[in-house]
């Protein structure tokens, strides 16, 4: 296959190969950074919890009325739920992973508090949570029951004497991966010792932390909280959480009638509505780069059915020398490639720029160069699927017919 | 002319029919996905009160010093985001602005007279608040200084929460219970709906809704109301709600009115003044170091509007630049096509310019048919978008279908990118030699 009559005569429409091979740029950076985005929300949606979430379910409870011993109501509370049929266990804790909102501490391995502190999610827990929750003890032991003591809300905070870290945070505060048994300190007044590391705990904004690192720092303190406004995480038999979220709100009312419960969800939908706007940015992206890739198409298949009526003649005359219909339907195939070749590369070059200039003024993060790859590959492969149909076209013309034809062309 | 080559272009289209039809959706498909993405940015950082907003200033002073400072970016953007107790009770008894109020968001459990209690989203602040923010009430008005005085326990309610509690009379005179206390109405509020809520960024969703009910910030204080919103030490504070009101625990926001640059220089003087004396009482051990932002300012630095959404906007002006050259290149085919047409007109007496104002009809007409597409488009982006865009969707769920501002500027975005795409298909059309196209007939 000889190049240069090609060159030579995409040189006469110099304009409409220009405006095809920009395009080609134009889409390829556009799929590559938007790929690159989607991946990122994806990977973000996928960062597990460290809870059992298939059969978890929560209630946010408001105690309305006498606040004269909550900690009974809430004891009773608990036991009304763990009576329930088909509910393994359940807690009450002041937030829990994904909630959106919760406490946090600063942590720091002094008692100097210009050490520079971490900050990690702070769950008040029984020595049952780790069950409930389904978090994975890799290292020491769960609390005991005897650790455990009521902390009243707005009474003064004392930090206990034990506690329980999430290996992110142990890992930050003892690099050397020494952390089991070390003293940290949550005040300035008295240390506390890490019993137990949990392979993972995500702190409850973990969905909202734009920064990888930081959303798994969590710290679980052997304590019951006694507030008004608690939280109530219920495990179930595989599969009987959906259910059983109904029967749980009707029995708590049943048995208080003065309270608020809200935000009642099974632990699915409480991870999807956390997500739910990088989930719907990412389709919005799909959406537009799957237009954008029909509309690159369309506009190919468009230019070059007009350039092969143009050259009809050209082609029959080519036919009539002896010119196969394979050459005629390569002929374009090539011209496109050259075409979508010299788009690719400006692509490529607009691709990595675009990601740069969004990576230093938007702080979104660098992209894996495979996505440049991918969008290079998926735009040529559409290009040439797109020359296909009117390239068959012009092969099929017959060379009299070809001849015969006229069509005058703006030069 | 203009009529005749009005005609022109409508008779056209039904030529090249595929041809035509491309480019409108092209033009259509760009506008309507651009648009859907802008508006939402578009709402996202309107100015939520534009005739005071270079009027309105948050404070802002190094309370914690330069050691407990997050990591990364300018000592101004991680300074304290809001104040601890002893900050803006100094502030507000200097009274040193024309208007000040300090605030806090706190909630609290309605117990109406019949039915089940429900919990409210309210706000802790000072009567200046309403006036500050310019915002309307539909009866009666804010509480009095004497009220912030004695400490009373009045409460200005928001529309919602006066209609669900008093359906059938007026709210104003009545009382609400909240946890068991009884608070006087003083006034209820009208439509109210600042997006972003600017006098609030720091605690939860900066796009939500205002709150329901609103009571004195001393009120609030002396009946021992804790804040709804975020509550950041640095070192513990001593026990119980006194240790809370005296430790370096930040709580609290503050906002004030400053009429002209003169009254922003003191203003700035006295925060430096105030930081000197802290340093001198021996409360900080570092220079004073203070800052003052208006709304627009403060929504910037307080990152209102998500980078995902200023991605998705470049993103989206990417595509409708792809829909565009598409264009270009589709109308260069289609007035290619009718080469013959202008060779015949020009053959006749027509000159360059009656050549160049009819492709330009033509491309006119393209652009309102690609607009009215585009405008559909968006309609149905947008739909999506309140569908499922979670806590973004407070921000798009106020923008109606039919805001004539942003449907004329969908149609004429259209018509002007396609006529710049079109300006070059039509000088090349009107390069037509008249001669060559009749002897190539």
């Amino acid at each position: 296959m000889d190049i240069i009559p090609i060159l030579r005569a995409l040189g006469r429409r110099k304009v409409g190969a220009l405006l095809i091979a920009l395009q080609v740029a134009l889409t390829i950076a556009l799929l590559a950074n938007s790929l690159s985005v989607v991946q990122q929300r994806i990977a973000h949606m996928q960062r597990p919890s460290g809870l059992d979430e298939a059969d978890l379910f929560t209630l946010s409870n408001q105690f309305a009325g006498s606040m004269a011993d909550l900690s009974a109501r809430i004891r009773s509370d608990l036991a009304q739920l763990r009576a329930i049929p088909g509910v393994v266990d359940a807690v009450a804790v002041n937030s829990f992973p994904l909630r959106g909102y919760g406490g946090s501490t600063g942590v720091t391995r002094t008692p100097d508090p210009k050490a520079g502190s971490l900050n990690a999610a702070e769950y008040a827990a029984t020595d049952r949570t780790l069950a409930t929750w389904g978090l994975r003890l890799i290292a020491g032991r769960n609390f005991r029951a005897a650790e455990v003591s009521e902390f009243h809300a707005g009474e003064s905070y004392a930090p206990p004497a034990v506690a329980i870290v999430s290996q992110a945070l142990a890992k930050a505060l003892f690099p050397h991966g020494d952390a089991l048994g070390q003293n940290i300190f949550l005040t300035t007044t008295a240390p506390t010792r890490i019993i137990g590391i949990v392979a993972r705990a995500q702190t409850p904004w973990a969905a909202n932390e734009s920064a990888m690192f930081g959303a798994e720092y969590s710290l679980l303190e052997p304590m019951q909280l006694v507030s008004p406004g608690i939280a109530y995480v219920v495990r179930t038999q595989p599969g009987r959480s959906t259910a059983l979220l109904p029967v749980a709100q009707q029995q708590l009312y049943a048995l208080d009638r003065v309270r608020i419960l809200s935000d009642a969800q099974t632990f699915p939908q409480t991870r999807a509505e956390q997500y739910r706007s990088d989930r719907s940015l990412a389709l919005i992206l799909v959406v537009v780069c799957l237009l954008m890739l029909v509309v690159t198409a369309c506009g190919i298949v468009a230019l070059t059915t007009y350039w092969v009526v143009q050259r009809r003649r050209y082609i029959g005359m080519r036919r009539a020398l002896g010119a196969r219909r394979a050459d005629i339907l390569q002929y374009f195939h090539v011209e496109n490639l050259l075409i979508g070749g010299a788009g690719g590369a400006l692509g490529i070059a607009l691709a990595l720029g675009a990601n740069a200039w969004l990576a230093v003024n938007l702080e979104t993060t660098r992209m894996n160069a495979t996505y440049v790859l991918v969008g290079t590959l998926v735009v040529m492969a559409l290009s040439q699927a797109a020359v296909l149909w009117p390239a068959l076209r012009a092969a099929a013309l017959a060379p009299a017919a070809a001849i015969r034809g006229h069509q005058v062309e703006i030069s | 002319m203009f009529g005749y080559y009005l005609h022109l272009a409508l008779r056209t289209l039904r030529r090249n029919v595929i041809l035509t039809s491309l480019i409108i959706a092209a033009v259509g498909v760009g506008i309507g996905a651009y648009m859907t993405v802008t508006t939402v940015l578009i709402e996202m950082s309107g100015n939520p009160i534009p005739d005071k907003s270079g009027r309105l200033f948050v404070p802002q002073i190094d309370l914690w010093g330069p050691n407990t400072r997050p990591k990364g970016g300018t000592a101004q953007v991680r300074l304290p985001n809001q104040f601890t107790y002893r900050d803006v009770t100094a502030f507000m008894q200097a009274h040193m602005a024309l208007r000040q109020a300090a605030m806090y968001p706190i909630a609290r459990d309605v117990t109406p007279t019949s039915g089940n209690p429900y919990s409210q989203e309210g706000r802790a602040t000072y009567r200046d608040f309403f006036e500050m923010f310019e915002v309307p009430f539909k009866a009666g008005a804010a509480w009095s200084v004497q009220d912030e005085t004695d400490r009373a326990d009045v409460v200005v309610l928001g529309k919602t929460l006066a209609a669900r509690l008093f359906p059938n009379g007026p709210a104003v005179g009545q009382t609400v219970n909240l946890e068991g206390r009884e608070y006087r109405v003083t006034g209820v509020l009208n439509d109210w709906r600042p997006s972003p809520r600017f006098y609030d960024v720091v605690n939860g969703n900066a796009f939500a809704t205002p709150e329901d009910f609103y009571i004195p910030f001393t009120t609030a204080i002396s009946h021992q109301i804790q804040t709804d919103g975020n509550y950041n030490c640095t070192a513990l504070p001593a026990s119980g709600w006194a240790g809370r009101l005296s430790g370096e625990c930040i709580w609290f926001g503050f906002w004030v009115e400053l009429p002209d640059a003169a009254a922003v220089r003191n203003y700035r003087q006295y925060l430096l003044n105030y930081a000197a004396e802290q340093r001198r009482l021996g409360r900080f051990h570092w220079p004073p170091l203070v800052q003052l932002s208006d709304v627009t300012q403060w929504l910037d630095l307080q990152h209102v509007i998500p980078d995902e959404v200023r991605v998705n906007s470049l993103l989206a002006f990417g595509f409708l630049a792809v829909c565009l050259v598409n264009a270009v290149g589709l109308m260069l085919a289609r007035f290619s096509a009718r080469a013959n047409d202008f060779g015949i007109r020009r053959a006749l007496g027509a000159s360059r310019s009656d050549i160049f104002l009819q492709c330009l009809t033509e491309t006119a007409v393209v652009g309102v048919l690609g607009g009215l597409l585009g405008l559909a488009l968006t309609e149905l982006g947008l739909a999506a978008n309140r569908a499922s865009l979670g806590y973004l969707a407070a921000a798009v769920s106020q923008l109606t279908h039919t805001d004539p501002a942003v449907m004329a500027l969908t149609v004429a975005l259209a018509v002007g990118a396609t006529l710049c795409s079109g300006l070059y298909p039509t000088w090349r059309a009107t390069r037509v030699q008249p001669a060559w196209q009749l002897k190539a007939q």
